[in-house]
C-alpha cells in the first residue's frame, strides 16, 4: 500500500514536470537574450497597443518581447508611476493625484496622443423619429436632475412618441463615462443614475439592438462592428465653427475635428527612464509610425497625419510632462495643442 | 387499506422524491443549455492552429498557446505547493494539535478563509509576493496566490477525510507497537488518500477558472511568448477569454467560446485523473 501511494504521487509530479518541460523545450534557444517591454493600462487603448506589439514582435523576430496588460487607465498609472511598466495606455490625460505619484517616485513621462476614440450615440434600427440630437437635448436627457423626471421620448422633443425611453451607457468607472458626462453635462461623473450600465459594451449593443425605445452611447469601434444592428444618431453642438448642423461620427468627421464634443484623443505615456533603453525607443517610434494603419484596422480613428509627425518629434526631444496641467479630461482640444 | 399515517408518509415520500428530481433536472438543464450553446459557437474554431498560435488582433489568426501554457504552468506549480502544505497542515491539526481554544480558533479561521472572495487573495498576493518579496508579475506569484486561495479547502478536506477513519484502526496499530507517525503514514493516510485527492483536485478545478486574483496580481492580457522560468510573465485561459468576450469583432466571441471549450476539457481531464486515483487507492484497502 505504501509503495502504491508513493508511486502515485511520484508519477503525478513527474507527469506535471514533463508536461511543463515539453511545452517550453523547443523554444529555449530563441530566448537566449530576450528583452522585455512592459505595457499596461486602459482597455480602450489595448486593441491598438496589441496590434502594434504584434507587428513589432514579428519585425524583431522574437528578440524583443512586448507584454500588454489591462488594469484600466487609473490602475495602469499606479503601476507606471511606481516604475513597474515602461509604457502606460491611457484613455484620458493623467490626473493630478497621478502626476503627484509619478513626481514622488521620480518617474518622468512623455505624453503622446496615438488615436481618436469617438463616442457614438445610438438608437434601435426601428426608431424612425430620431433624426438628430443636439448637445442641449443630450444634456436634458442625461443630467442628474433628469432622474425619474425625464422618462418619455415626448419630453425630449414635442412630436416624438409618448413612450418610455430606455437608456444604456458604459459603467461609471469607465473613461467613456467620464468623458461623456464632462462633454455633455459639463461635469465629470455628473449623470442620472437610472440607466442600464455595463462595463461590457457588447451588452449595450445587445440592449439597444433589441429595444425599439432604447438610447445609448459607447465607443465608436463597437458601432463599426455592429452596423447592421444599430442606428447612429448625428449630433449637433450648435457651434458653427466646427461644422454646421448635425454631424455623424465617421472617420472623416472625427479626424478633422468636426464631430464635437464626443471625440477624444487617447494616449500612451512613455517613461523617460525606459525610453533610454534602445528597445523601448524603437518600440515607441514603431508605434507612432504604424499607428495610422493599425488604429483603423482595429476600429479606431487615426489622428491627422501631421499630428503623428509632431508626436515623433516630441518623443525624439523627450519633452516630458502633460499639456493638460494634470487636470484630467478636457473637451474639444485641438490635437496640435497636445503636441507643443 | 385504511387511510392512516402510513399512506400519508408515503405521499410525503413521493412529494420529496419529485422535488429532489426537479432540483436535479434544473441544474442539468441549465448546464446542458450552456454547454450546447458554447459548443455551437466555438467547436468549429477549435483546431490545431488555434491551440498553437499566439493572440492576435485578427480573430481568425489568434490562438491560445500562451494562455494554455500559462495555465499549465500556474496549475502545475499550484498543485506542487498546495498539496503537501495543505495535507501536512491538515494532518497536524487533526492528529497532533492539542484540542484547545487556540486550535478551535485556527479551525474556525480556516473555515472562514474558504469563503473569502478570491479578489482579496489577489490583493494579498500583490502586496506580499509581487511587491514585498519582489517576485514581480510572474508565474510563481500567480501560483503562490492561487495556493493561498485553495489551501483552506485542501486543509478542510484532509481533516474531514482523516476524521472519517474509524478509531479502532488506530488503536489496532498502537496495540502492535506503532508510533503515531507510523500509524498515520501506514494506516490512516492511505485510507484517507482518496478523499484528500478528490478534495485537492476539486480545489484545483476551482483555481483553474479564477480570473480576478490573477488580474489583481497583474497577469497579462497580451503576451506572445512562453514563460521559460517561473519568474516570467504569463497569462491564463480565463483572462484571454474575458478579453475576447468584450471585444467588438464577432470573430473574438467565437474565439472566446472555443477557449472555454478548451478550459472545460482541461477541467474534465483533471477530474478524470481524480476519479482514476481514487479508484486506484480504494481498491487496495482490505480490512
Amino acid at each position: 500500500m505504501l509503495y502504491g501511494k508513493k508511486n502515485g504521487l511520484k508519477t503525478t509530479i513527474l507527469a506535471i514536470s514533463l508536461a511543463l518541460a515539453a511545452v517550453t523545450a523547443g523554444t529555449q534557444d530563441a530566448y537566449a537574450e530576450r528583452k522585455l517591454i512592459k505595457v499596461d493600462g486602459s482597455s480602450t487603448v489595448f486593441p491598438i497597443t496589441e496590434a502594434v506589439a504584434e507587428e513589432f514582435q514579428i519585425e524583431k523576430r522574437g528578440k524583443v518581447m512586448v507584454t500588454v496588460g489591462i488594469s484600466g487607465t487609473g490602475g495602469g498609472f499606479k503601476k507606471f508611476c511606481r516604475g513597474e511598466s515602461d509604457v502606460s495606455d491611457a484613455s484620458r490625460p493623467i490626473k493630478p493625484t497621478e502626476v503627484e505619484l509619478c513626481r514622488k517616485n521620480g518617474i518622468e513621462y512623455i505624453e503622446l496622443p496615438v488615436a481618436y476614440d469617438g463616442l457614438a450615440v445610438m438608437v434601435n434600427t426601428k426608431n424612425e423619429w430620431v433624426d438628430y440630437l443636439t448637445v442641449k437635448e443630450l444634456k436634458k436627457i442625461w443630467e442628474p436632475g433628469a432622474q425619474r423626471k425625464l422618462t418619455g421620448w415626448s419630453q425630449i422633443r414635442p412630436g416624438w412618441p409618448e413612450r418610455q425611453i430606455h437608456l444604456f451607457g458604459p459603467g461609471v468607472d469607465s473613461g467613456s463615462f467620464d468623458y461623456f458626462t464632462k462633454a455633455i453635462v459639463g461635469k465629470e461623473g455628473a449623470s442620472r443614475g437610472d440607466f442600464t450600465a455595463s462595463e461590457d459594451d457588447n451588452v449595450l449593443v445587445q440592449g439597444i439592438a433589441t429595444d425599439p425605445y432604447a438610447l445609448g452611447f459607447f465607443g465608436l469601434a463597437y458601432y463599426e462592428f455592429n452596423k447592421d444592428k444599430l442606428k447612429l444618431v448625428p449630433i449637433d453642438d450648435e457651434n458653427d465653427a466646427n461644422g454646421k448642423g448635425p454631424i455623424l461620427p465617421s472617420l472623416a468627421t472625427v479626424n478633422n475635428g468636426t464631430y464635437q464634443p464626443l471625440s477624444r484623443p487617447i494616449f500612451i505615456y512613455v517613461s523617460k527612464n525606459s525610453a533610454a533603453k534602445p528597445e523601448v525607443e524603437e518600440f515607441v517610434s514603431f508605434y507612432l509610425e504604424n499607428a495610422p494603419g493599425l488604429t483603423q484596422e482595429v476600429g479606431y480613428i487615426p489622428l491627422p497625419d501631421e499630428a503623428y509627425g509632431l508626436a515623433i518629434k516630441k518623443f525624439e526631444n523627450r519633452t516630458v510632462g502633460t499639456v493638460f496641467g494634470g487636470k484630467g479630461s478636457k473637451t474639444g482640444v485641438k490635437i496640435e495643442e497636445l503636441l507643443r | 387499506m385504511t387511510k392512516g399515517p402510513l399512506s400519508r408518509n408515503k405521499l410525503i415520500d413521493r412529494v420529496f422524491k419529485i422535488t429532489a428530481l426537479v432540483a436535479t433536472v434544473v441544474g442539468l438543464v441549465f448546464l446542458s443549455v450552456l454547454i450546447i450553446d458554447i459548443l455551437i459557437d466555438g467547436l468549429g474554431r477549435v483546431s490545431w492552429s488555434f491551440l498553437t498560435s499566439f493572440p492576435s488582433r485578427r480573430p481568425e489568426r489568434a490562438g491560445i498557446l500562451s494562455a494554455i501554457v500559462g495555465t499549465l504552468w500556474v496549475m502545475g506549480l499550484t498543485a506542487l505547493f498546495s498539496f503537501p502544505l495543505g495535507v501536512c497542515a491538515g494532518i497536524y491539526l487533526e492528529e497532533y494539535a492539542k484540542k484547545g481554544v487556540l486550535t478551535k480558533l485556527v479551525e474556525i479561521n480556516i473555515a472562514n478563509l474558504a469563503g473569502v472572495p478570491s479578489i482579496i487573495y489577489g490583493l494579498l498576493g500583490l502586496g506580499i509576493f509581487v511587491r514585498t518579496l519582489a517576485l514581480e508579475r510572474s508565474v510563481i506569484s500567480g501560483a503562490l496566490t492561487l495556493t493561498l486561495l485553495i489551501l483552506p479547502i485542501i486543509i478542510t478536506t484532509t481533516r474531514e477525510s482523516l476524521k472519517a477513519i474509524p478509531f479502532s484502526i488506530r488503536e489496532a496499530s498502537y496495540a502492535l507497537g506503532a508510533t503515531l507517525w507510523q500509524t498515520i503514514l501506514r494506516q490512516v493516510l492511505p485510507v484517507a488518500m482518496p478523499g484528500i485527492l478528490t478534495g485537492t483536485i476539486l480545489a484545483l478545478s476551482r483555481a483553474i477558472g479564477e480570473t480576478a486574483p490573477l488580474i489583481a496580481i497583474g497577469a497579462l492580457t497580451y503576451i506572445a511568448f512562453l514563460p521559460e522560468s517561473v519568474f516570467d510573465p504569463f497569462t491564463v485561459l480565463p483572462i484571454q477569454t474575458f478579453n475576447w468576450v468584450s471585444r467588438p469583432q464577432k470573430g473574438f466571441a467565437t474565439n472566446a467560446a472555443a477557449a472555454i471549450i478548451v478550459l472545460l476539457l482541461l477541467t474534465l481531464i483533471m477530474n478524470s485523473i481524480a476519479i482514476y486515483l481514487r479508484h486506484r487507492f480504494q481498491r487496495r484497502i482490505k480490512w
